[in-house]
Parts: structure tokens; C-alpha cells; sequence
């Protein structure tokens, strides 16, 4: 498993608060059997008129194409449990997002598939914000290790729930094979409560 | 709990997994990648209710995909031993409705879900988690969940409510209160007279909506009310093997002392019936307030009452009664149980549907359809002018054949008001109780039950 604790990459800012998992892919997007296909339908009423006629959102400016961070506001990811949101983030081409806050199944998703969450406060994130928009081909760089995000010359703070920093840092995100070792733990818990 | 990760985090047991078609196909391909298999394919059940249409439920269905999905689910229940709650057999229906209902939801079990209205089942004193795929993929191969410790709000809801005002206008009131992300970080424990003296039903509708305030999860201790659900339902213990159950249930409530890391107390004679002006569920108001002015907030929150009220074509200072609706649902694992369906058609009764709204009642399983056929329910509905559906999710999300079009308005007993959620990347829900839908499809717009039903003491 990669380490996913250096990254750099261009970043883009989608704003609002409360982005719902239906705004990031909607519901028509989930009739699927795999996760193969989801990329184009991130944003995808936001981006597009039911026409197909672009509405000029951020994600399509030239500037933008190509950048690898989200950045957003609070709340973002909440609603359904739908790993169809992270999963469309990351097939789109996103490495990361960036965030005042995160609904927490939409988290613990994107942890789940090796997407780092940052979170960052509101000053810090609009200074960077403002960096991102005057240089849009400018790569940010972030260190999990010492929660530092810079771009230029400018450096800003980050914070991550302490178990995901932990769990990126141990390269132990996916948490499935842990879970196997413990099989025999399992079956003794099982066995008490009269499921075995 | 069975163990702590190097991670920091637990590992968790998990009692009861349940599975449907949109969230878990996936998650079998990802065991079989990885060559495993389900390790106690006992305690997982699955059901097919997002995508199922309620018109026509005939295989194959006439969608290709929904088709392939039903089909790749039931394919892998049947590879792995898995039971599958197939349409037609009695026990169909929406995942949060058919655990309960069957039984399969016990006080102190701890429940996931790929989907995030798992928080139904805390009614029951459980802890019931809403899950992404991979965590589908990491309970098939394992029957345990990765989980940070959760800090507990209690919200105590005292007094009583007025006439008209139901268990949705609550949780409605709470989350309105508390806010769309006040929950992060804690489970929420329901509890106070109000909470006490509801049915199973209303406690499940509250705890429906506890992912909606934030909240990981909610849930409500176990006490006679529960006890008395559960009696005689098709997966509990029978007999004296029940009586000894239900004593081990009881005691899973939280002490007399227990310490929380906080706690919110609300008025429940304060609550009006509640319905939303925007597109979070928290953009709630009563049904007697204007919709908020933006030139009355600054920052942020200026840009997002702004753009919700543009959305939602309303203008600041507008009265929310009297907003003309197009469409009418009433079902969801909210409110698509037996006694919402017997309550409203307490009300409509002899009374009939606005000739331009078009209303349609989806019961949430088999059962529920069965029960309300069995009281004669589904002819009231008919004779009002609602459309008696067949089970599902249906316009809840829209993932069948039930979608809003255009902008239409539908005033929705369902749990999200997100942009695009009822099918129309343009449609507008306002969420709402059922008795409210049933007052906003006779008046043709939003009204107050208690002025339409004359419960005497409206505002
Ligand atoms: S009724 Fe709606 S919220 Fe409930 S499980 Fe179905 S789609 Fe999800």
C-alpha cells in the first residue's frame, strides 16, 4: 500500500456549505454495479442543464482542469452514506478535498479509499482560497506528517481527526486486512452473544 | 467491541447487517477480488427498495439497470448464503422499515447499513450505523466495523405536544434548533415525556432523521413500548425464551447517572408543525413563520438563504403556508409505516385531493401494503384521489420510475430536500409530517394541518 502522506497538486474551490452527497453525484448516477464509471457524473447538475449545455461551472474553467485538491466549506459530504460521492471524487481525478469541516460517513468513505480529508479553518482556508484563484497553475503541496499546506511562498495549517492522521501515517486507511487478524477475537464475541 | 486498531480506532461487532441493491453489489466484487468470503452470512439480510418501481413489479423489470442491480444482489445472496427479502415475498420492502417490522432489530444489537437512514433502527436502543461500500465489503469479510468513540448528546424533548403536531414536526423542530451539521461527532440519545410517551413507530421517524442533524447516530432506551413491539414478531425469540430476552433488553438503557458529554433540552408544547423553506432539512420553519430574509444575515449564511430561497422560488419575508404544490408523497422509511398511512386516513376521509396535485401513498414494505389493504386503508386513499402504490423507496429518491418533473413542487413526507433529490435537477421538496402532506394535497398548497383538519388549536 503507498504512502498518501506527501501530495501535491492543484487545487480548485467549490463553494458552500452543507454540499449533500445528491449534489456531488446524483441519485440517477447510483444505478450502477460497479464504481467504474462514476467520474463524469460528479457535479453533475451543477455543471450541466439537463440539456447538456454547460453552465460554466468551476470544474469545467479551463484554469481549473486537471487539479487534484477539492476545496470547500463546512459540512461537506453530508447526507447519504453513498460511497458513489468519494468514489466520483477521486475517478473525476481528485487526490484530496480540503474542508472547514466533513460529514462523517462521507469521511470515513474517502478514508476507506486512501483520500486524505483536511481540515482547515475558515481564515486560513479563505487566504488559501484566494492564493488558489490568482494562480490556479500553481501546485499545493501537504504534508499529513507535519499538517503543513503551502503554495508559493505561503504556508497554512491543517488539522485531520487524529485516527485518520494515524491511519494514513501507518498506511493502514484501508482497515480490512487488520480486521481479518482478528478473526478469532471475532468469533469469540460472536459466540457470546449466541451468533456463532 | 472486539479489539482497539494500531489506528487508535475499535473494532466493532456488528449483530445485524443489512443490505440492498444500490450500496452492497459492489461490495461483493470487492471480496472476490480479494478472494474472501462472507464470514457470517447469518446475520446479514437483504432487500431490494430503492430502485424497485411502484407501478409494475414484474420481472424482468422494464429498467435494464435497475434489472442488472436486483439481479447481481440476489445472484450474491444466493452464492453466499445470504437471505434475500425478494419482491412478492411477503418481506420486501425498504430496508428500515422490514428490520423492524420482522423483528430482526433488537434492543442493544449493534446494526449497519449502506445507507445512511440506518439511524431507524437506534429506536429500538441499538446503535445502527449508516455505512459506506467499503465498510459493506469490511462487515461481509469480517462482521466487524473500524469505529472512532462517539461522544453522546442527550435531547431531552418535555412536555407535551399540541393537536397536529407529530413525531416529524419534532425531529423536524431539533434539527432546525441544533443545525445540519450540530450532530457531527456525536451519537444523539433521545429521551424526555415527549419521546417516553411515543409509539415505536414515531420513535422510529425521529431517529430516521438523526443523520440529517450530523448526528453518526440516535437512538432511544429500550422500555415497555419496545418490549411490546417486538412480542410476537417473526425473528424473536418465542415464548419464555422471549420473556428472558426482553429482560436483558431492558437493561441495555442508559443509567439513572449516566454523565453526557452534553445536553439540549426542548420545549415540546413550544412545537408547531414544521416544514422546510429550503434545501437542507435543517432550513426548517413553522408552518405560521415567513421564510427567512437574507438582508438580515451576513457572510455565508447571507449567500446560502440567498441561493436556497432562488432555488425554491420563493421571496424573503413570504409566508411559507399558501406556497401551491404540484405533487403530493406520502411514504419513505420516515414515514411509510403502517400508522402513518391509518392516520392520515383518519383525515382525508370523505375529502378529496386538489384537482391539480397529483398524490401518491407508497407503503414502505409488503407488510405495511398487506395491513392497509387488510383495514380497507388503500380505498380511502383511492376514493380521495391519491394513487396506492406498490412498496419502495420510490420518490423518496427517485432512483425508480417516481420522479419529480421540471420544477414542480411536491410537499413530501420524506427526509432530504437536497437540490435534485426527487428526480428533477430542478424539482422543490418541502418536507413535511404526513398529516401536513395530507393537508397540503386537499388546500393545493402548503397549509396548516390544524386550520384544514379544524384541530381547534391551530396558531
Ligand atoms: S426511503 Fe429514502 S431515505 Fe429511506 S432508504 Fe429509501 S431512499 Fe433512503
Amino acid at each position: 500500500m503507498s504512502t498518501l502522506t506527501k501530495m501535491a497538486g492543484r487545487g480548485v474551490y467549490v463553494q458552500g456549505n452543507d454540499i449533500d452527497t445528491d449534489r456531488i453525484i446524483p441519485a440517477r448516477y447510483l444505478k450502477c454495479v460497479t464504481f467504474d464509471e462514476l467520474g463524469p457524473g460528479l457535479f453533475r447538475d451543477e455543471r450541466f442543464h439537463d440539456s447538456g449545455e454547460s453552465k460554466g461551472h468551476v470544474l469545467d474553467m479551463p484554469a481549473y482542469q486537471g487539479a487534484e485538491f477539492l476545496i470547500s466549506d463546512a459540512n461537506f459530504g453530508c447526507g447519504s452514506s453513498r460511497e458513489h460521492a468519494p468514489q466520483a471524487i477521486q475517478k473525476f481525478g481528485f487526490k484530496a478535498v480540503i474542508a472547514e469541516s466533513f460529514a462523517e460517513i462521507f469521511h470515513g468513505n474517502c478514508t476507506t479509499l486512501g483520500i486524505p480529508c483536511l481540515i482547515m479553518a475558515k481564515e486560513a482556508r479563505s487566504e488559501l482560497v484566494k492564493l488558489v484563484q490568482e494562480n490556479p497553475q500553481e501546485e499545493l503541496f501537504f504534508d499529513i506528517e507535519t499538517l503543513q499546506i503551502s503554495l508559493l511562498n505561503q504556508s497554512f495549517e491543517f488539522t485531520m481527526k487524529e485516527s485518520v492522521r494515524e491511519a494514513f501515517l501507518s498506511s493502514s486507511y484501508d482497515p480490512l486486512d487488520e480486521l481479518l487478524r482478528n478473526a478469532g477475537a471475532v468469533s469469540n464475541v460472536a459466540a457470546s452473544l449466541g451468533y456463532g | 467491541m472486539v479489539s482497539q486498531l494500531d489506528s487508535g480506532q475499535y473494532q466493532l461487532f456488528i449483530g445485524l447487517h443489512l443490505i440492498h441493491e444500490v450500496t452492497s453489489p459492489q461490495a461483493f466484487g470487492m471480496l472476490s477480488d480479494k478472494g474472501l468470503r462472507v464470514a457470517y452470512p447469518g446475520r446479514t439480510f437483504a432487500t431490494v427498495d430503492h430502485i424497485i418501481p411502484t407501478t409494475d413489479q414484474a420481472r424482468p423489470l422494464q429498467d435494464e439497470m435497475a434489472e442488472k442491480m436486483i439481479t447481481v444482489l440476489s445472484d450474491a445472496c444466493s452464492d453466499n448464503g445470504i437471505e434475500f427479502f425478494a419482491p412478492n415475498s411477503g418481506r420486501q420492502g425498504i430496508v428500515h422499515v422490514v428490520g423492524p417490522e420482522l423483528g430482526l432489530t433488537q434492543p442493544g444489537m449493534t446494526i449497519c447499513c449502506g445507507d445512511s437512514h440506518t439511524s431507524t433502527h437506534g429506536a429500538f436502543g441499538c446503535i445502527a450505523l449508516g455505512i459506506g461500500t467499503s465498510q459493506v465489503r469490511d462487515v461481509l469479510a469480517s462482521q466487524t466495523l473500524a469505529m472512532d468513540p462517539l461522544k453522546v448528546r442527550r435531547i431531552r424533548v418535555e412536555g407535551s405536544l399540541s393537536p397536529g403536531v407529530t413525531a416529524k414536526d419534532v425531529i423536524l423542530h431539533i434539527i432546525r434548533t441544533l443545525g445540519v451539521n450540530g450532530g457531527v461527532g456525536f451519537a444523539y440519545e433521545y429521551a424526555g415525556k415527549v419521546i417516553e410517551s411515543m409509539t415505536m413507530e414515531e420513535r422510529m421517524t425521529i431517529c430516521n432523521m438523526s443523520i440529517e442533524g450530523g448526528a453518526r447516530c440516535g437512538y432511544i432506551c429500550p422500555d415497555d413500548v419496545t418490549i411490546d413491539y417486538l412480542r410476537n414478531r417473526e425473528r424473536v425469540p418465542k415464548g419464555e425464551e422471549f420473556d428472558v430476552a426482553a429482560g436483558k433488553w431492558l437493561s441495555y438503557g442508559s443509567d439513572a447517572d449516566a454523565v453526557f458529554d452534553d445536553e439540549v433540552v426542548i420545549d415540546g408544547g413550544s412545537i408547531q408543525p414544521t416544514v422546510t423553506w429550503g434545501v437542507t432539512p435543517g432550513q426548517a420553519i413553522s408552518v405560521t413563520e415567513l421564510v427567512p430574509d437574507p438582508e438580515e444575515l451576513s457572510g455565508l449564511d447571507k449567500n446560502l438563504v440567498s441561493d436556497a430561497l432562488a432555488y425554491m422560488q420563493l421571496q424573503a419575508n413570504q409566508p411559507i403556508a399558501g406556497v401551491r404544490i404540484d405533487v403530493a408523497f406520502l411514504g419513505s422509511c420516515t414515514n411509510g409505516r403502517l400508522s402513518d398511512f391509518e392516520e392520515v386516513a383518519g383525515y382525508i376521509k370523505g375529502r378529496q385531493v386538489a384537482d391539480h396535485v397529483r398524490a401518491i401513498a407508497v407503503p414502505g414494505s409488503e407488510q405495511v401494503d398487506l395491513e392497509a389493504r387488510r383495514l380497507g386503508l388503500h380505498e380511502i386513499f383511492e376514493a380521495a384521489g391519491f394513487e396506492w402504490r406498490m412498496p419502495g423507496c420510490s420518490m423518496c429518491l427517485a432512483m425508480n420510475p417516481d420522479k419529480l418533473v421540471g420544477d414542480e413542487v411536491c410537499a413530501s413526507s420524506s427526509n432530504r430536500n437536497f437540490i435534485g433529490r426527487q428526480g428533477s435537477s430542478t424539482g422543490r421538496t418541502i418536507l413535511m409530517s404526513p398529516v401536513m402532506v395530507a393537508a397540503a394535497a386537499i388546500e393545493g398548497q402548503v397549509s396548516d394541518v390544524r386550520t384544514t383538519f379544524n384541530l381547534g388549536a391551530g396558531k
